[in-house]
C-alpha cells in the first residue's frame, strides 16, 4: 500500500481508518469477534482471569470474616495497599473519559477508533477501585454509613470530609461513565440486533438496543444528549481526580499536604490510564484484527499522550521536591528525602524510572511505531503509577515524631487482593470484548470519507 | 388491523442521495415522515425541517435542582438537624460542600440527559412497524432510508412510492402495520 492511499487528499492528514474500509465492511469487521466461534486465544485470557478473579472473591470473603489485620496496615499506616490499589485503578479508569469526552469535545475524530473500548476499561476499572475502599472498611456491612440516610445514630455523614467527597465523587464518576458508555453503545446494539442470527442473540442485543432504529428525529436529540454527556464528564472526570487527591492533600501530613496535587494527581491518571489503554489494544488490535480501524495513526497518538502527561507527572515530581525545599518546613523537606534515600527509596526509583526516564524513548517516531517497545513500555507505565501511589501512602511511615515511626510491609493477603482485582478486570474485560462491539462502529462511519453529504464540496476543498 | 399499511420505506445507497431526498421530501410538505441512518449524517435534521433539540432546557433544570438539592442537604444535615463542631468551622462552611454539590449536579444532568432523549425519542419501542421490515436490518449497517407513514395527509399508496423513486430510491416498498 503506498502513502498516497492512507492520506486524505482535502487536508492532507492520515486517513483515520484505512481507506479501503466502507461502511459495510467496517460493520463486518467490528463484528466479527462477536460473531466468530469463540478463539482459543481468548479462552487462554479468559480461563486465568476468572480464576484471579474467584481467588479475589476468596480473599475478600477472608477479609470479611477475619478482619482488616490480615493485611500488612499498621499504626501509623492504616492505609495499606488497598488505597494505592484504589487510586491506581481509579487513575487508570481517567483515560476512558478524557478519550470519549474531552476529545469528543476537542472535535478530535481520531478518538473513534479507541474510545468504546477505553470506556470499557474506565467502568471495569472504576469497578476494581471501588472494591477497594468498601472492603477496606472492614465491616462492609455498615457501608451505608457513607451515605445521607437516617440510622440507628440519628447522625449524617460529615460531609467536610475528603473521604466523603470521595464516595460522592467516585460512585458518580462510575454511574455517569455508564451511562455515557451504554447511550454510546445503543446503535451499535441495534446493528448487532439486526445481524445475529440466534434467537437469544436477538433477544438480549434487541432488548438493550431499546428499538433504536436510526431515526434522524431520534439521531437529533441523541447527539445533543451525547453531547452534554461529554460536556458533562469532562469537568467531572477533572473533579473526581481531584477530590481523590484531596484525600491526601487535605490532610496536615508533611509529602501530602501540597496544592499540586490535584493537577498532578490529574496528569498522573491520565498517563496511567493511556498506558493501561495501549497496553489492552495493543494485544486486542492484533487478535480481532482491527489493524485497519485501529491504524498506527492512533497508536502514535496515543504514544506523544504518555509522553507529553508523563513528562507532566516528571514536572510534578521535580516541584514537589523543590516546594518541599522552598518551604522552609524540615518536615516537608525531611519526607522528600526520606522518600529518595530512606527504606522505600527502591520504591521512589522504580517510580521515577518507569514513569519519567523510559517514556523519553517515545520522542522518537521510530520507537513510537515499534509496536513491541511501546507494549513493553506501556507496562513499565503501569508499574511506575503502581509505585507512585505507593510512595505516596508510604509517606505515612515517618511523620513528625521518630517515636511514632513505622515500618510498613504487605502480607500475602495484600497481594492476593491486588492480583484478584486484576482478574476482576481481565474477565469483565474479556467478556466485553467477545460480546459487544469494541469499537464504535456507528461514530467510526462518521468519519470515512463516504460520510460526507455534500462529496462534491469536499472534492473541490469546500466548507470543511 | 393486522393488513394496514403502515406506510412506506424507501432505501438509498449513500448519505448524499438521501440528503437530497430528503430536502425534497420536506419540500413537498409531507409532515409523517422519517429518514433512518446507520449514523448521525451532518445536518439531515436541518434538511428535514427540524431545528435544533431543546433537551439542553431539560438537562439545565434537572442539574440545578441536583445542585441545590445537594447543597440543600449539606446545610440541612450539617447546620440545622445535628449541629457538630468539626475543625473548628462554620456549621454551614459552604466552601467545603462545593464537591458534592458538583458531582450531584452532575449525576442529575447526566441522567436527565438520557432519561430526556429518551423521553423525546419515544424509547424505548420494541415494536416498531419499520423492524418487520427484512430490507430495513440494512439501516444499521450501510443503507439510508426514508420512510413515509400512511396518517400523513399527503400520502398516497400509489403516489408516494413513485415519488420516492423518482428520488433516487434504489429500492421501495410498503410496510403494513
Amino acid at each position: 500500500m503506498d502513502m498516497r492511499s492512507n492520506v486524505d487528499l482535502v487536508d492532507r492528514r492520515p486517513a483515520l481508518v484505512d481507506p479501503h474500509e466502507d461502511f459495510q465492511a467496517i460493520t463486518k469487521r467490528v463484528a466479527a469477534p462477536i460473531e466468530w466461534k469463540t478463539p482459543i486465544g481468548w479462552w487462554l485470557f479468559f480461563i486465568p482471569s476468572v480464576l484471579l478473579a474467584a481467588s479475589y472473591g476468596g480473599s475478600v470473603a477472608y477479609l470479611v470474616w477475619e478482619g482488616t489485620g490480615i493485611w500488612g496496615i499498621n499504626n501509623p499506616v492504616f492505609w495499606g495497599w488497598a488505597i494505592v490499589n484504589f487510586v491506581f485503578w481509579v487513575g487508570i479508569g481517567h483515560a476512558g473519559t478524557l478519550i470519549s469526552a474531552v476529545l469528543f469535545l476537542f472535535r478530535q475524530k481520531w478518538r473513534t477508533s479507541i474510545n468504546r473500548f477505553s470506556e470499557a476499561m474506565t467502568l471495569f476499572a472504576v469497578a476494581c477501585a471501588l472494591s477497594f475502599p468498601t472492603i477496606h472498611v472492614g465491616r462492609i456491612w455498615l457501608l451505608y454509613w457513607v451515605a445521607p440516610v437516617p440510622n440507628s445514630m440519628l447522625a449524617w455523614p460529615n460531609f467536610r470530609s475528603p473521604l466523603l467527597w470521595d464516595v460522592f465523587a467516585v460512585s458518580i464518576y462510575g454511574s455517569v461513565s455508564l451511562l455515557f458508555w451504554y447511550v454510546g453503545l445503543i446503535p451499535d446494539l441495534a446493528t448487532m440486533r439486526d445481524r445475529v442470527t440466534s434467537k437469544l442473540g436477538k433477544f438480549a442485543y434487541g432488548i438493550f438496543a431499546l428499538g433504536w432504529r436510526g431515526s434522524t428525529r431520534h439521531w437529533r436529540h441523541y447527539e445533543v444528549a451525547y453531547m452534554l454527556l461529554a460536556g458533562l464528564a469532562t469537568p467531572l472526570v477533572l473533579s473526581v481526580h481531584s477530590v481523590v487527591s484531596f484525600d491526601f492533600a487535605v490532610s496536615q501530613l508533611p509529602g501530602w499536604h501540597t496544592t499540586i496535587f490535584p493537577p498532578y494527581f490529574v496528569a498522573g491518571a491520565i498517563f496511567s490510564g493511556f498506558g493501561m489503554v495501549l497496553t489492552l489494544m495493543l494485544i486486542a488490535r492484533v487478535i480481532f484484527k482491527m489493524e485497519n480501524i485501529v491504524t498506527m495513526h492512533h497508536i502514535d497518538n496515543m504514544a506523544k499522550v504518555v509522553l507529553l502527561t508523563g513528562s507532566i507527572v516528571g514536572y510534578a515530581y521535580a516541584m514537589e521536591f523543590f516546594v518541599a525545599w522552598y518551604s522552609g518546613s524540615q518536615y516537608e523537606l525531611f519526607a522528600f528525602i526520606n522518600r529518595a534515600t530512606g527504606p522505600y527509596a527502591g520504591a521512589y526509583w522504580t517510580m521515577v524510572t518507569c514513569n519519567v526516564v523510559i517514556p523519553q524513548i517515545l520522542w522518537f517516531q521510530k520507537m513510537r511505531h515499534n509496536i513491541v517497545l511501546l507494549f513493553i513500555i506501556s507496562i513499565f507505565v503501569n508499574i511506575g503509577m503502581w509505585f507512585e501511589r505507593y510512595v505516596i501512602v508510604i509517606t505515612l511511615t515517618r511523620d513528625f515524631l521518630p517515636s511514632s515511626w513505622g515500618y510498613y510491609s504487605p502480607t500475602f493477603w495484600d497481594v492476593s487482593c491486588f492480583l484478584g482485582s486484576f482478574g476482576l478486570f481481565f474477565t469483565l474485560f474479556c467478556l466485553f470484548v467477545r460480546f459487544l462491539p469494541m469499537i464504535a462502529m456507528a461514530e467510526v462511519k462518521t468519519v470515512v470519507p463516504e460520510a460526507d453529504p455534500h462529496p462534491e464540496e469536499a472534492a473541490t476543498g469546500g466548507a470543511h | 388491523m393486522s393488513n394496514k399499511t403502515f406506510g412506506v420505506l424507501a432505501e438509498f445507497d449513500t448519505p448524499a442521495s438521501v440528503f437530497e431526498a430528503c430536502e425534497k421530501v420536506r419540500d413537498a410538505k409531507f409532515s409523517r415522515w422519517d429518514s433512518h441512518t446507520p449514523f448521525p449524517v451532518h445536518g439531515l435534521e436541518f434538511a428535514m425541517g427540524m431545528g435544533r433539540s431543546r433537551l439542553p432546557i431539560f438537562v439545565f433544570a434537572c442539574g440545578i435542582s441536583g445542585a441545590s438539592g445537594a447543597m440543600l442537604l449539606q446545610w440541612w444535615t450539617s447546620a440545622v438537624d445535628y449541629p457538630m463542631i468539626i475543625a473548628a468551622k462554620p456549621f454551614f462552611s459552604w466552601q467545603a460542600f462545593i464537591p458534592v454539590t458538583f458531582e450531584a449536579m452532575v449525576l442529575f444532568s447526566a441522567v436527565s440527559a438520557v432519561l430526556g432523549m429518551l423521553f423525546l425519542n419515544r424509547l424505548p419501542r420494541w415494536h416498531h412497524p419499520l423492524l418487520t421490515s427484512e430490507r430495513f436490518k440494512s439501516a444499521s449497517d450501510h443503507k439510508f432510508f426514508i420512510s413515509i407513514e400512511a396518517s400523513d395527509p399527503q400520502f398516497d399508496p400509489e403516489k408516494t412510492p413513485e415519488f420516492l423513486h423518482s428520488l433516487g430510491a434504489t429500492y421501495v416498498e410498503l410496510v403494513e402495520d
